[in-house]
């Protein structure tokens, strides 16, 4: 009976509630754009997906970028998309930019090229960070002195190779790579996901030292003795080793960079 | 009789912890609107410190339109002379700050538009790094103002919902006005050239 009268004492104020939670999810849905892509996984620098570059030439700027990356901190993600409807160019980089967290948190040192071969666009945005170093004049001259001419005889590799070679050396000196948190705010997760799997390694480990008991465990792991960072970061390079799985150094992920509309763009 | 003290008691406890949290919140929200009411604000002030500098570059071509510089420079104090504080977004200011922006970007892709005829000036390298210069600038405007759009909808949103609305009439916390694209406001990031 209680609840029959809760039921009716409720049901309006409840629906209403119901109603004004959908609408506010919508406009929360409707804010978040479903045409600007995810961010790739496992992350990647050079996320081509149209397929225009050769896989050789694609592994060959993906080692660059990320050997860049790790001297610098500073990422280069080279964007290839069939469309960027309904934004005009420069908006989908900023957004995929963002989106993805292209850079380190706080320095704001991501640049996103993106070029749409159907178009023939391609523009080069810079994150906040890097405005300074690479100002618009610059990637517009990069863009029309570099890509464009590459481009129009269909040079794509050179073009990109060459640019991203001048995006460097502008950018040289700029930011250094941090020892202590190299990997950013996005390889926060990724560290504690290897002290679990070093905690689990270890208490395997020592189950399997003839199932021990808590004193027994005490002095026989001395392998990993207490996940600390010291002791796991050894760990870390093996572990992501296996999980990378794509050749040589192993790109960490994005680190959260934000966009505030720098950069230029053109047409070839 | 205590029952009942009680009964309205704790309804007061929750009636102001629930107003203390939404305050608070709203106060978050209404912060977070002015800091990207700053970022418009930098962002339009760079786009009319780039102005003189590039009517200046203009005017050294030979006989350049001279009603075009002068309807830029007009729309260029008109739109400095509108300024607004974070605590005055009401729509109606909002509305009347972009219209005068707008004005400005008119007359800027007048320019523009007028400059293709000057094929001299084109080739200097000041004027093409001056039109960098401004394309980054509009860009940073529209990412700015979608920011602050963003902002906007978010606190609009949390000040007119119930239960909050209750709570942000009672402190005087009004929803507060956004950029709309307006036929001006989209013609002038795709500026080509």
């Amino acid at each position: 009976m209680t609840l029959r009268f809760f039921l009716y004492r409720f049901a309006l104020p409840v629906r209403l509630a119901a109603i004004l939670l959908l609408i506010v999810a919508s406009v929360r849905a409707y804010g978040q754009n479903d045409v600007i892509p995810d961010r790739p996984n496992p992350p990647r620098l050079v996320n081509d997906f149209v397929g225009i570059l050769q896989p050789d030439e694609r592994a060959r700027l993906e080692e660059k970028l990320r050997r860049y990356n790790d001297s610098t901190s500073t990422q280069i993600v080279i964007l290839i998309v069939k469309t960027t409807d309904p934004y005009p160019i420069g908006d989908f980089s900023f957004q995929v930019g963002r989106k993805w967290g292209v850079g380190q948190q706080g320095k704001d040192n991501g640049l996103v090229l993106t070029w749409v071969p159907s178009t023939r666009k391609v523009f080069i945005a810079t994150g906040y960070g890097l405005e300074g170093a690479i100002p618009d004049a610059i990637t517009k001259r990069i863009v029309s002195q570099i890509i464009i001419p590459n481009f129009k005889s269909e040079q794509w590799y050179a073009g990109l190779d060459q640019a991203t070679d001048e995006i460097i050396r502008r950018a040289n000196g700029e930011y250094q790579a941090e020892a202590s948190d190299g990997d950013g705010g996005g390889g926060g997760i990724a560290f504690f996901l290897v002290i679990f799997i070093a905690f689990i390694i270890f208490i395997w480990i020592s189950r399997n030292r003839g199932g021990g008991g808590r004193n027994n465990r005490n002095r026989g792991g001395g392998f990993f003795p207490v996940p600390f960072p010291t002791s796991t970061f050894s760990g870390w390079g093996g572990s992501s080793g296996n999980w990378g799985g794509g050749g040589g150094s192993s790109f960490g992920g994005f680190g959260g960079g934000n966009f505030g509309g720098g950069g230029a763009g053109g047409d070839y | 009789m205590s029952k009942g003290l009680i009964i309205v008691i704790v309804i007061a406890l929750i009636f102001g912890f629930f107003g203390c949290s939404t305050y608070n919140g709203i106060v978050g929200k209404d912060a977070n609107v002015g800091e990207k009411w700053a970022q418009v604000q930098t962002q339009y002030q760079r786009r009319a410190d780039l102005v003189p500098n590039l009517v200046n570059t203009v005017k050294g071509a030979a006989n350049f339109e001279k009603s075009t510089l002068t309807a830029v420079m007009e729309a260029r104090s008109k739109a400095t002379s509108v300024q607004l504080n974070a605590d005055q977004l009401t729509p109606e200011n909002v509305q009347r700050f972009q219209q005068a922006q707008d004005q400005l970007s008119g007359t800027l892709s007048r320019l523009l538009a007028v400059s293709e005829n000057y094929p001299q000036l084109r080739a200097t390298q000041n004027f093409s790094e001056l039109q960098a210069q401004l394309e980054g600038t509009e860009n940073r405007i529209s990412v700015a103002r979608n920011d602050f759009n963003a902002a906007v909808k978010d606190y609009n949103v949390s000040v007119r919902t119930f239960p909050a609305n209750i709570f942000a009439g009672i402190f005087g916390f009004s929803p507060k006005g956004f950029f709309e694209a307006s036929q001006a406001a989209q013609n002038a990031p795709t500026v080509q050239f």
